[in-house]
């Protein structure tokens, strides 16, 4: 009797074990099978500068930080806001003070609990003169009560507005009313960093035998220009959810190199070189991948005193708007599934409401038609008077955008435009100092919200390097932070540019990469492009 | 001899300061800093980060300051652009990997190209002649940035044998491709200055009395041709030998090996100062020390030479 009892139990605790190890190769959630073998190996175009994150300012340093720690909020992969080292928060009814609840059992990868005080300690480094983080403009973006003060030296950073009132319970209080400032806790800055770690080894606490992080993995292995390893974070409040065990990053500067290396199965996700795109999903169609970003790709007009005189008039500048082949550039040139722009703000971007843009349905037969018109009208018919300096930073791609845009323009309007090659560093110099006519410019908004493009036409921003001012755009965009639903402004503002033309937009960026096709949940429709390694994982094949 | 060497290395110190200085001028002059970016900073965050890497003190003091950190404690500083590295660091984590496939490289250029040079001169004329001038013409017109994705085609895309980059500590599977890559064009350049100098001695008179002595080509070759035809190779060499250790960018670039050679340009585009300076005076240290090297071989070779 007493044998049959056992012979049962052990049967059916050999039975639960190998369901359960059944089991393990299943996705809990999907019920896919999982491959053997977890190991998610993608290229970065560059060596991180760094990855603390209040002083990192890099997409690849970035992309680091939010698998090494976890902030108040993540984004899911539709980019909505789901909670991270907070379970949930309550807001005042002006929207000046937020208070977020801590969950009790996150911890640091050193098992310390993570606190409320972690992140009121990182937030005021953030601002702190002394940390002297090039990313500190983001605390002022923030709006955090005093942050002028405390960033320019001229108050202590303990009259920062924000305030650990226990463990678990973090407050922070407002300049002004911000109903979007949740979202902004899920960028990198505001993440924690342990004060310990950090006053021990000063700048050296994000090295690998050193770095102590909250997130879902820690940094095991870091060659500089060659390769990094983050392998999962058994301390992490949520392990048991992550599939990943290690993820790996390969520096390779070269696309085509990196291409060739994913080719050859060295990686999983690699960017596609610019023009390799109909190629490449014709021979490998369920290894592409495209997707919007929030990200426009533009010219600016300067129009300060060392401009050309005719840009000054508004027509010229819709003239030159008008004469630009958006679809010969993006389907003949960028071949990337970027998307013309007739507009700053891309189309993808939450709660943003695109005006009537008669540009757009036009063919460009007769938006040529008429941008030449309008260059009679303004008086510079023929465009034989105009010549124009077109400044651009070294690259494949801008430099055949730059000539096929001033060949479009010649063709058309008779404008000639002189090209000015510039390096990098060169480029900015001359562009600061407005040393140009038109301008080449990209942006990608710091979050989802048509505030994070159109706030670069305010007169004082520090990116308009245009010299643009229009006292209505400034007051749609002050009158904007503190509405309840500023939809409404930013669309005026649209409307406002599409007469005025600042800026001639081109096209609207697309996330191009070649994956993997066994690597799963990839947040393609996430416009940030904010992924975590904790969300993907490989089916088997 | 001995006095001769000090001699020289006395006369390396102003050599180094007078790099430095006009370096570290020249650096300067270039539009655009350290911290200037896509998205300008706003003037007071820029003042605490310049303040914080003294760039905001008057140029002569900055240059002293350098001068004396690196003299008194070999410190070449942080880096600008990595947080959380300093100069002494890259370096040290760079170096290793262009001086061991430099110096393979340069082992395998040596070899390769002279045993080419010789048979070519040894043979003037013939078919080996004209085989060996035409692969050292062949490697010397093939560019690294024309061989190097050639080669990962082949070796990776194709046959699957090596890896198409990385450095994994230096493993041979990583090593073959650079070196490659990196000796081709050098192997070519010394097997013509060893072709031409060897023909030039056998066409001499002393080697034509030895032949008529009855010499083996043998003998004549290695006992009396082959010390003087290397002397042009030699200087070749020195400067050469400088240029492989301290990595090629095209290598390190294409083959991702985490060298020195893409540190430097890096350094230079983003105008990271301190990373700059510190490599510069490596090469140019090198540069000195071999330099020194070929004259002391020099007089080893040809007792003429009087250091």
């Amino acid at each position: 009797m007493k044998n049959s009892y056992s012979w049962v139990l052990t049967t059916a605790l050999t039975l639960s074990l190998s369901a359960s190890s059944v089991l393990a190769d299943l996705h809990p959630v999907t019920n896919e099978v999982l491959a053997d073998e977890q190991i998610f190996t993608y290229r970065v175009g560059d060596e991180y500068a760094s990855i603390d994150p209040q002083l990192a300012e890099d997409v690849q340093g970035g992309e680091f930080i939010r698998d090494l720690f976890e902030g108040l909020m993540n984004q899911n992969s539709d980019g909505d806001l789901v909670p991270g080292v907070a379970t949930h928060f309550d807001v005042n009814d002006d929207n000046t003070i937020y208070t977020f609840y801590l969950r009790d059992n996150a911890k640091w990868s050193d098992g310390e609990p993570v606190t409320a005080g972690d992140f009121e300690y990182s937030w005021k480094r953030l601002a702190d003169p002394a940390t002297a983080s090039p990313y500190s403009w983001f605390a002022e973006e923030m709006g955090l009560e005093n942050v002028e003060a405390v960033m320019a030296g001229d108050m202590d950073t303990s009259e920062l507005g924000v305030t650990a009132l226990d463990d678990h319970t973090l407050e922070v209080r407002l300049e002004n009313s911000m109903g979007h400032f949740p979202l902004m806790t899920t960028s990198e800055p505001t993440f924690p960093s342990p004060q310990w770690t950090v006053e021990e080894f000063g700048s050296d606490w994000t090295k690998p035998e050193n770095i102590v992080s909250n997130g879902a993995y820690v940094l095991t292995e870091h060659v500089p220009q060659e390769r990094s390893v983050r392998s999962r974070n058994p301390m992490y409040w949520n392990d048991e959810a992550t599939i990943i065990e290690r993820v790996e990053a390969l520096v390779i500067s070269d696309e085509s190199a990196a291409l060739t290396r994913y080719l050859s199965g060295e990686l999983d996700r690699t960017e596609v070189p610019s023009g390799q795109f109909n190629q490449l999903s014709t021979s490998h169609p369920n290894e592409t991948v495209t997707f919007p970003r929030l990200c426009n790709y533009y010219y600016f007009v300067n129009l300060t005193e060392s401009t050309h005189p005719a840009l000054l008039d508004p027509r010229v500048r819709e003239a030159l708007y008008l004469a630009i082949d958006r679809d010969v550039i993006t389907e003949a040139i960028l071949q990337g599934g970027e998307f013309p722009a007739y507009s700053f703000t891309p189309e993808a971007t939450a709660n943003f409401l695109p005006p009537a843009n008669p540009a757009r349905d036009l063919t460009q037969a007769e938006r040529n038609a008429r941008a030449v018109a309008l260059l009679d009208e303004a008086g510079y018919g023929g465009g034989a008077e105009i010549e124009l300096d077109l400044l651009f930073n070294t690259s494949e791609s801008h430099s055949k955008i730059a000539i096929i845009v001033s060949q479009m323009w010649k063709q058309t309007l008779g404008v000639t435009t002189v090209l000015q090659n510039m390096e990098w560093k060169t480029f900015l110099e001359a562009r600061s100092n407005q040393e140009f006519d038109i301008g080449r410019a990209g942006w990608c908004g710091p979050y989802n919200m048509a505030s994070s493009f159109l706030d670069l036409m305010s007169s004082d921003h520090p990116y308009n390097d245009a010299g643009y001012v229009n006292a209505e755009v400034d007051q749609l965009l002050t009158d904007a932070k503190v509405s309840e639903d500023p939809t409404a402004n930013f669309t005026r503002i649209e409307e406002i540019l599409a007469t005025e033309n600042p800026i001639l937009p081109i096209y609207h960026y697309a996330g191009v990469y070649m994956m993997d096709d066994s690597l799963q949940n990839w947040p393609v429709n996430n416009v940030e492009q904010k992924w975590y390694s904790r969300e993907l994982y490989f089916t088997a094949d | 001899m001995l006095a001769f060497i000090l001699k020289r290395l006395f006369y390396a110190i102003p050599t180094i300061l007078i790099l430095i200085v006009f370096s570290f001028l020249l650096m300067h002059s270039a539009p655009g800093g350290p911290f200037s970016s896509d998205r300008p900073l706003p003037p007071e965050v820029l003042a605490n980060i310049e303040a914080k890497y003294h760039l905001n003190d008057p140029l002569i003091k900055q240059i002293w300051t350098y001068v004396t950190g690196v003299v008194t404690q070999f410190d070449f500083g942080p880096s600008f652009q990595y947080k959380d590295r300093t100069v002494n660091e890259i370096i040290g984590q760079g170096f290793p990997v262009t001086l061991t496939y430099g110096t393979i490289s340069f082992l395998v250029a040596v070899f390769f190209g002279c045993a080419l040079g010789i048979t070519a001169a040894l043979n003037q004329n013939s078919w080996l002649d004209y085989l060996a001038v035409g692969i050292s013409i062949g490697a010397q017109v093939l560019p690294n940035f024309v061989m190097a994705p050639i080669l990962v085609l082949v070796f990776t895309l194709w046959l699957g044998w090596l890896p198409g980059g990385g450095w994994n500590g230096g493993q041979w599977q990583y090593l073959i491709m650079p070196v490659i890559a990196l000796s081709t064009s050098f192997m070519a350049s010394i097997a013509r200055i060893m072709r031409s100098s060897l023909l030039e001695v056998m066409h001499s008179n002393y080697i034509r009395t030895a032949r008529a002595k009855g010499l083996t080509k043998r003998e004549i070759l290695f006992n009396h041709a082959l010390k003087p035809a290397l002397l042009p190779v030699i200087s070749y060499l020195g400067p050469t030998f400088v240029i492989m250790i301290t990595g090629s960018v095209v290598v390190d670039l294409y083959f991702t090996t985490g060298g020195i050679g893409q540190a430097f340009v890096n350094s230079a585009l983003n105008r990271d100062y301190s990373v700059m300076m510190g490599i510069t005076i490596l090469i140019g240290c090198l540069t000195i020390l071999f330099n020194l090297i070929v004259d002391v071989l020099y007089a080893w070779i040809d007792p003429k030479i009087k250091l």
